[in-house]
Formats: C-alpha cells, structure tokens, sequence
C-alpha cells in the first residue's frame, strides 16, 4: 500500500470499468426495497413487501430459514472437512516421505483439473447406492473431496515456505512430531488456513450443481437450489421476490468478502506474511 | 558428560557422505568440527543430536548408549546457524518452549527463563517477537532456549555465520564466556579457522567426511597432519613450494634451479623424491638464515602488519607478514630468509614427514 497516490489513474480506470457492476448490485438492492410502474426504471414507491419472505414464507416454498440453516451447515462442514484434511495432507506431501509423492501431487492437481460435472452421473449413482442421495452429509462428502485438491495443494505450498530448522529445533527440544506440527508450524501456515476456510467456505455457499442434482428435496433444499426453483416456477412470477432472495443470499458472501479480502490475498502470494 | 561417536557412516542415496567417524567430545570441553562447506558437519551434528539416523555406529552420552534412543530424549542443546527462533512467540515462550514442552510448573518455567536470561544478557528482551530483534540478539536468545534444560551437550552449528565482523568477534568470546560458566561439553561446527581457532579447547578438522586430526589449536598450527590441514588454518595462509631432493637439497620446480636446503630433522631423502615445502608468512623474514630470492608482487598494508607476497623467479609465491615499520616496496628485488626449523615438509601425497 506504499504510494498509492500515483496508483490513481489506474484506480480511476478500474472504478470506470467496474461501474457496470456496480450499477447493478445497488438496482438489485433499489428493487428489493421498491416497487417501479411497468416499463419504467425508475421507482416510484418504497416498500418492504418484497422481504416479506422473510417472516412468512412464500407460498408453495419450504421456510426459508430452514434452508438458510441447510446452505450454512452444507458451507461450513465442507469448510471444516477440507480445511482439516488439507491441513494435514499438505504436511505429509510437504514433510514426509511418501512413496510416489510426486505422482500424487500430479493426480491431485489432475483432479481438480478435472470438471466435476462429467462426474456428476457416476457420483448420484454411488450415492444413490449407498443410501447417501439426498442427504446432507452426502453432498457434502462429495463437495469437500472435490474441494481437497486445490486445498492440499494450496497448504503444501504453505509448507514449504517454513523452515525445516524450525521443526528440527522443536524436536530437539523435546516435542513430539505432533506437538511440533501443532505448536511450531501451524501457526506458521494460519494465513492460509484462513484463507482456505474462507475460500472454501465461499465455495460451498455458492455451490448449486450439486446440491441441485444430488440433493434435491424441500427438506435438504440450499439457498442456490431454492432460488433457481423460484425462477422456475411460472405459475407466480415474482421478479422482485427473486431479486431479494438473491440478496438475501449473497449478503453473507459480501460480509465475508470485506473482512477476509486481504487475506484471500494470500493464496495467490504462497504464504508472504501480510 | 563425555561424548562419544564410534564409527558413524552416513549415506544421501548412493553417495556415501561420512565415512566411518570416529569422534570423543571430552566432558566440558569445546570441540570445533572445523572444515569447508559440504564436508559432512552438519550431518555429523545431526546424527549426534538424533536427528538424522546413522547408517552405521554408536553414539555414547557417558555411559548411555544412545544410538536408538529419539531426538527429544537426548537432551541435546542446539544453535542453527539460522537461530531457528519460533517466529510467533515472544522470546519468553521460545526460551521457555523445551521447558513447556515437559509440563514443567509456571513458577520454574518463569525462575529458569529468567536466570538464563541474565546469563546471555537479554532479561529486557523477553516480551519481542523474533523479528523485532537483531541478529545478535536472536543469536543469545538461541542459545538461551538452548541452554535452559541443561543438555547433556550443546550444539552450534555455524552459529556467528550470519552475524557482521563486528559482532562475531563479540559473540565468538560470548560464547566461550557462557560455555566456560555452565560447563556443558559444546560442539562448534564452523568452516572459519579463526573461529574454531580462537575460543576451541580442540579442533577437529575434517575433509569430504573424514577427521583427518583432532589436536589442540597449537598443536595443529605447527604440526598439520598433512598439507590440507595446513593449508587450511592460518590467514594469511602458507605458501607452498615443489620441489625434488637431489644430495639432500631440496630443488625447486621450473628450470631456475632455486634450492633450500632440507631441514636437519628431514634427513636421508633419497634422490628424486618428489617433496613439497610449506612455510608459513612469519617463518619468512629478512632476518632468517636461509635466503631465497625473488621479487615484491603484492603489498597490502593491514594496519599492525603489512603483508608481501615475494615471487620466486620459478613463479612460486611465498608470503611474509612483516611489521608496519617495514620499508620495503612493490617491485623490490629481495633476498629473504625462512627459518629452517620451522619449514613443514610433505610427501607427494600430503602427509607431513
Ligand atoms: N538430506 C540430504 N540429502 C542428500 N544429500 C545431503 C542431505 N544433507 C546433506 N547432504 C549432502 O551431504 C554433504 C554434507 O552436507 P553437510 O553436512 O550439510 O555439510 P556441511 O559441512 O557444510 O555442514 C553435502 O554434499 C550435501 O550435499
Ligand atoms: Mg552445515
């Protein structure tokens, strides 16, 4: 952030470009909370109606807090799944002696190379086979290990930022393995983990082919699923019903976005301590 | 507690690294494993400190065999030449860390941090980060943090290798002064002669995975086992001469035909064996009987001393540190003298007869 006043024609440039976007986002917020005359852009009316979702449900629809409560476990479980796995996968492709670590890496990234939707047939049958289809835990299984290649890849780069003379030190003075990756050089990596989470957590939030296809029912429905129902759904259009919802649900990645940003930064800088 | 190593081996993949070392660190003593880069110290620290698994061989810690026993039940103290601090603790809690680590009570944690503290001189320091602190610092911190559960044995390895002139010359007698006060048999690796020099009890020099000698710093200045070791200590480093016996005269390489006579203790030298000559700069000097010849090339003046190097008209240099007063000049012609006593000489293959 060192001389950011020469920086202002190329903030200049970026802010003209992306009024577009920002265009949008406050229409989308005006049209939640207004009502505008057909075949006109400007509001004429201010009202709350369109939230009214909130309290009472939209007819025909499952509780919208219910599903708000779904896409929150669906995030965050998938968060705390890959980010422990990662954590601790990345260590041992960072650290330890693995046979054939090297194919291994090369077939992680491959994975997540991979389009997930080609899959998406084989995986509803395996979990169709064994009684995991529309579940949460299923989708979220599912979510999570096509989450894991990026993560593990991500967290051995932290890795291998840290010094193994840290770790050598730690054992040295008596730590154990364990105690040593925990204490020592854990903390060193937290920026990533950090960011991971959130990435992940992002990630899940948005998520809508899988849960779409592999979980489907009212009763495990996810806020992406509901809202393309709504859209689908002919009988009562609501344009500005579909706009608040849409809100609703992209609140909590704005929130995220403003605290977390500079460390999702850190993905992309590898571990440079920020 | 005395340190013994019998016949360490150590292989990376195919390449044998160390070879069959054999290696005692008397109780309380300061052992420099002197050598140049690559030759095994790191390693050989390593496999003492159990970190690295010997191929072959036996550590001893008194009578305790060793060899099997994990790195954190050694209770070896050890110095990274990059301090190895834990960047987010405070210098407390990294002096404090191999104490937590045995669940020792806050009170004795606390005492003991603060003891050892006031032994390397860094009480005020305890609340900063790593970072927050020069490199000096952090080196006192390392060895704080090494030294606060008594180990059996400290460990440097290079410990003043990333320190400014200025301050490894303090450390370097830091050092010695804290080693001396605990008592604990230390190792220090290094690759600097001065150092191992200069505040070892003995020095044990090595080469591509062998000691080659381990002798007391004297000892080993005037009495190097062979050409590699007396190359290796001294600054400014001794010159060698090539020559061959003809009657008990040593003559010199080259078609000058420049001779220096055998010292008395070489005696009996069949003709035409090849010998070479190493004499060191202050064992050639105007005053000394047998002369040689040749030419001021290099002057450099070092304050105290001023240093020639004298090109012999076969192209052989030999060096001289004289003092400042000295009034001789780049492009004199000078006939200087080496002491006969103390010319070091060496068989084809290095070894010193
Ligand atoms: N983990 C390792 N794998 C392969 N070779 C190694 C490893 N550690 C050290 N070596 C090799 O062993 C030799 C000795 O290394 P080291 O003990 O670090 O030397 P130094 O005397 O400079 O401390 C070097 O040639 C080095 O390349
Ligand atoms: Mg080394």
């Amino acid at each position: 952030m060192v001389g950011h006043s020469r920086n202002w024609p190329v903030i200049a440039g970026l802010g003209l470009i992306s009024i577009p976007l920002l265009v949008m986002y406050i229409y989308l917020f005006v049209d939640t909370v207004t009502d505008s005359p057909a075949g006109s852009v400007l509001p004429n009316r201010f009202t709350l109606e369109h939230w009214r979702f909130l309290t009472e449900g939209i007819e025909g629809k499952g509780n919208i807090w219910k599903v708000t409560l779904n896409t929150a476990i669906f995030a965050s479980v998938t968060t705390t799944v890959v980010l422990l796995v990662s954590s601790m996968a990345g260590y041992a492709l960072s650290r330890l002696n693995v046979p054939m670590r090297r194919y291994f890496l090369a077939g992680v990234l491959m994975l997540h190379a991979f389009p997930s939707v080609t899959l998406i047939i084989a995986i509803f049958l395996i979990l169709q086979m064994v009684g995991l289809y529309n579940t949460l835990i299923g989708v979220i299984l599912v979510k999570s290990t096509l989450e894991l290649p990026l993560g593990i890849w991500i967290m051995k780069g932290f890795y291998d930022t840290v010094p193994w003379e840290i770790e050598m030190a730690g054992i040295v003075d008596g730590a154990s393995r364990f105690r040593v990756w925990r204490s020592l050089v854990l903390p060193q990596v937290q920026p990533g983990i950090v960011a991971l989470g959130v990435f992940s957590f992002l990630a899940g939030w948005s998520e809508y082919v899988l849960p779409q296809v592999l979980a489907p029912s009212s009763n495990v429905q996810v806020l992406s699923v509901y809202l393309a129902s709504l859209i689908a759904d002919d009988q009562h259009f609501d344009f500005n019903l579909f706009k608040s919802v849409g809100m609703f649900y992209i609140i909590p990645v704005i929130i995220l976005y403003i605290f977390f940003q500079n460390k999702l930064m850190n993905i992309y800088g590898g571990g440079i301590k920020g | 507690m005395e340190i013994v190593v019998k016949g360490f081996t150590k292989h990376f993949g195919d390449t044998a690294v160390i070879e069959n070392m054999n290696l005692t660190v008397k109780d309380g003593e300061m052992l420099a494993l002197l050598g140049p880069s690559g030759c095994g110290k790191s390693t050989t620290l390593f496999a003492i400190c159990g970190i690295h698994k010997m191929d072959a061989g036996q550590v001893l810690f008194g009578d305790r065999d060793v060899t099997h026993v994990p790195a954190q039940q050694r209770n070896v103290g050890m110095v990274f030449q990059s301090y190895a601090l834990y960047p987010h603790m405070t210098v407390f809690q990294n002096i404090a860390f191999p104490l937590t680590v045995r669940r020792e009570s806050k009170v004795d944690i606390k005492r003991k941090v603060m003891e050892i503290a006031d032994l390397v001189y860094i009480g005020e320091l305890l609340e900063r980060r790593p970072a927050q602190l020069s490199g000096g610092q952090q080196q006192r911190v390392s060895l704080a943090r090494a030294l606060i559960r008594r180990p059996g044995v400290l460990m440097l390895d290079e410990p003043l290798a990333n320190l400014d002139a200025r301050l490894r010359l303090e450390m370097r007698s830091e050092l010695r002064r804290i080693q001396q006060e605990t008592g604990i048999a230390a190792i220090l690796v290094t690759h600097d002669q001065v150092e191992a020099m200069s505040i070892c009890d003995r020095i044990a020099i090595m080469d591509q995975g062998k000691i080659l000698q381990i002798a007391t710093p004297a000892e080993m200045y005037q009495r190097p086992v062979n050409s590699f070791v007396a190359g290796f200590l001294g600054d400014p480093p001794i010159s060698f001469l090539d020559g061959v016996v003809r009657q008990g005269i040593l003559v010199l390489q080259g078609d000058a035909d420049d001779t220096i006579p055998l010292p008395e203790h070489i005696s009996g030298q069949p003709d035409g064996k090849v010998l070479r000559l190493g004499v060191r700069p202050e064992h050639y000097q105007p005053h000394f009987p047998t002369k040689v010849k040749g030419a001021v090339v290099f002057v450099e003046m070092q304050g105290r001393e001023i240093l020639f190097d004298v090109k012999l008209s076969n192209g052989d240099l030999l060096r001289s540190v004289q003092a400042a007063s000295s009034q001789f000049k780049l492009g004199d012609t000078v006939e200087w003298g080496v002491d006969p006593a103390q010319i070091l000489v060496f068989d084809d293959h290095g070894t010193r007869l």
